[in-house]
């Protein structure tokens, strides 16, 4: 059974309406990618599922029950958490305190802690006391997922972790959520970087302005089933 | 020159006073960006609840020992019944809603304690003073009243940089919607901020009437010499608040020291040079 769903799950900034039924499952220990252009509703997507962004009742479940009137602050105490876009560390916090607050909403016990998290970024152990705008754009990365990590998600929602990153950071990037993802965590991807989505991914979605274009297992997608879905063309 | 030591050792102390006036006012407008024009009157409103326990009889320190909680509670009250409701990208529903308090505020009080002038009662504390040698004294209740402004400052800082509400609470002032996504209820950290500046409110209100007389109408003059403490000082620093009291205490009175006339004139002119040379304060916070 899936553990996270969403039916018909539509959602507006304000009078702009930026999905119109999305219909979408997720199984447990799944990483499932969702990929498309610029402005298709991916971000809004995880923002919706979040909290972030208003929905309907009946359109967000997670393992069956409707989580769709619940504020963002209770939903990740469910064990879904957001690794946002650009990162989004707290500015005035050091490296390690934006670890901590991420432990803030933890209602689950699991393998997540301050120990574990340096272990999967060791190099965020030697600057834990730096502030978190000192650091390079990989290791705010790191920091970000590790943050999200501490609230021992069941579900990690992962908002364009390539995004800006050089392509040697976003390998060491990659290899983490490999990591993760043995430990039973579901993942949800959202990428523009189409090859890395797809060489971690067991599914992919492929969203165009505000609805699911494409879905299915990438070896079962053609390079051009992809690029129409993608572009619309 | 020995009447400018004492000038400047009362401004000092006279700082005290100010910095708790600004403390709470730091506080709000640090974590919500809320602005409290009713933070004066408020004040003043804890004098009063202070003046009023102990017209029934309780000595005074007890007295403030029940404003304090009772602020905090007031504070937690109004901010999640009314302010709450209305704080987001708008800054002006909020600065309205705190604009028709301070009016309420003081016609209340206005009503129920009428205009006269009053002050509380510390006893034998009142007068006291304490000899420095060479002929400067100062007073016992400045000083103590020094001490408590620091005293709250180390305390608000434990709070906010030892503790994990504390660092819920600048994570929430960094980015709420990060925050909320990290499992922090924005609105519980918000009362809670607001009964934190009331219970220091009550503190300021307790030295305001131990020190001077007060009366319904002084708390918009309060508020702005809190406001220039706290943009004195820099925004988002405790230290800087205290610091930003302190000049607006010893601008006053030098002020006072060359022309009475001129107290308060000469903080608000140092207000604005501090302004001029400096305008994001002495010790703004290194991100904004």
């Amino acid at each position: 059974m899936a553990v996270l769903e969403t039916r018909e799950l539509t959602a507006c900034y304000g009078d702009f309406q930026a999905l119109f039924g999305i219909t979408f499952a997720l199984d447990e220990g799944e990483t499932v990618a969702i990929i498309g252009a610029n402005g298709a509703g991916k971000s809004t997507f995880l923002k919706a599922i979040t909290g972030l962004l208003p929905r309907q009742a009946a359109a967000v479940r997670l393992d069956g029950r409707d989580i769709g009137t619940l504020p963002a602050f209770e939903i990740v105490k469910l064990g879904v958490s957001l690794v946002p876009e650009g990162r989004r560390l707290f500015s005035s916090l050091s490296v390690e305190e934006n670890l901590l607050v991420g432990a803030y909403g933890r209602r689950i016990d699991g393998p997540w802690s301050l120990a574990t998290v340096y272990q999967l970024f060791p190099m965020l152990r030697d600057r834990r006391h730096a502030p978190s705008t000192a650091l390079s754009g990989g290791q705010q990365q790191m920091v970000a997922i590790g943050r999200s990590l501490m609230s021992n998600p069941r579900i990690l929602l992962c908002d364009e972790l390539s995004l800006g990153l050089a392509p040697i950071v976003i390998r060491d990037i990659y290899a983490a959520l490999a990591d993760i993802k043995t430990r039973g965590t579901s993942v949800v991807l959202v990428e523009q970087d189409l090859v890395h989505a797809m060489s971690v991914a067991d599914r992919a979605y492929c969203f165009m302005e505000g609805r699911v274009s494409l879905s299915g297992r990438p070896q079962d997608l053609t390079r051009d089933a992809i690029h129409a879905a993608y572009f619309g063309l | 020159m020995l009447g400018w030591v004492d000038t400047l050792l009362q401004g000092v102390l006279l700082g005290g006073l100010y910095s708790l006036y600004a403390t709470g006012l730091s506080v709000i407008f640090g974590i919500m960006r809320l602005v409290n024009l009713a933070h004066g009157d408020l004040i003043v409103l804890a004098a009063f609840l202070t003046l009023a326990l102990a017209a029934l009889g309780m000595p005074i320190v007890i007295a403030l020992a029940i404003v304090v909680p009772l602020m905090f509670a007031g504070g937690y009250a109004l901010q999640s019944v009314m302010l709450n409701r209305v704080l987001g990208r708008n800054i002006l529903p909020p600065l309205l809603i705190t604009f028709g308090l301070s009016i309420i505020i003081q016609n209340g009080l206005l009503e129920t304690f009428s205009a006269d002038t009053r002050f509380l009662n510390v006893g034998p504390l009142q007068g006291a003073s304490l000899p420095l040698g060479g002929g400067i004294a100062i007073g016992v209740m400045p000083l103590i009243c020094l001490v408590a402004a620091v005293a709250v400052i180390l305390l608000l800082n434990a709070v906010f940089y030892r503790t994990g509400v504390g660092r819920a609470f600048r994570a929430t002032s960094d980015d709420v919607e990060i925050a909320r996504l990290m499992g922090i209820n924005d609105k519980s950290i918000y009362a809670l901020t607001m009964g934190i500046a009331l219970a220091v409110c009550a503190v300021a209100g307790f030295f305001l009437g131990a020190r001077a007389n007060f009366d319904p109408s002084i708390g918009p003059a309060r508020l702005l010499y809190a406001f220039e403490a706290v943009i004195i000082g820099g925004l988002g620093s405790l230290w800087g608040t205290l610091a930003g009291g302190i000049v607006v205490g010893l601008a006053q009175t030098i002020g006072a020291h060359v022309d009475p006339e001129w107290q308060i004139l000469s903080g608000h002119v140092a207000f604005l040079i501090v302004l001029v040379i400096r305008p994001r304060g002495l010790f703004p916070r290194a991100v904004d």
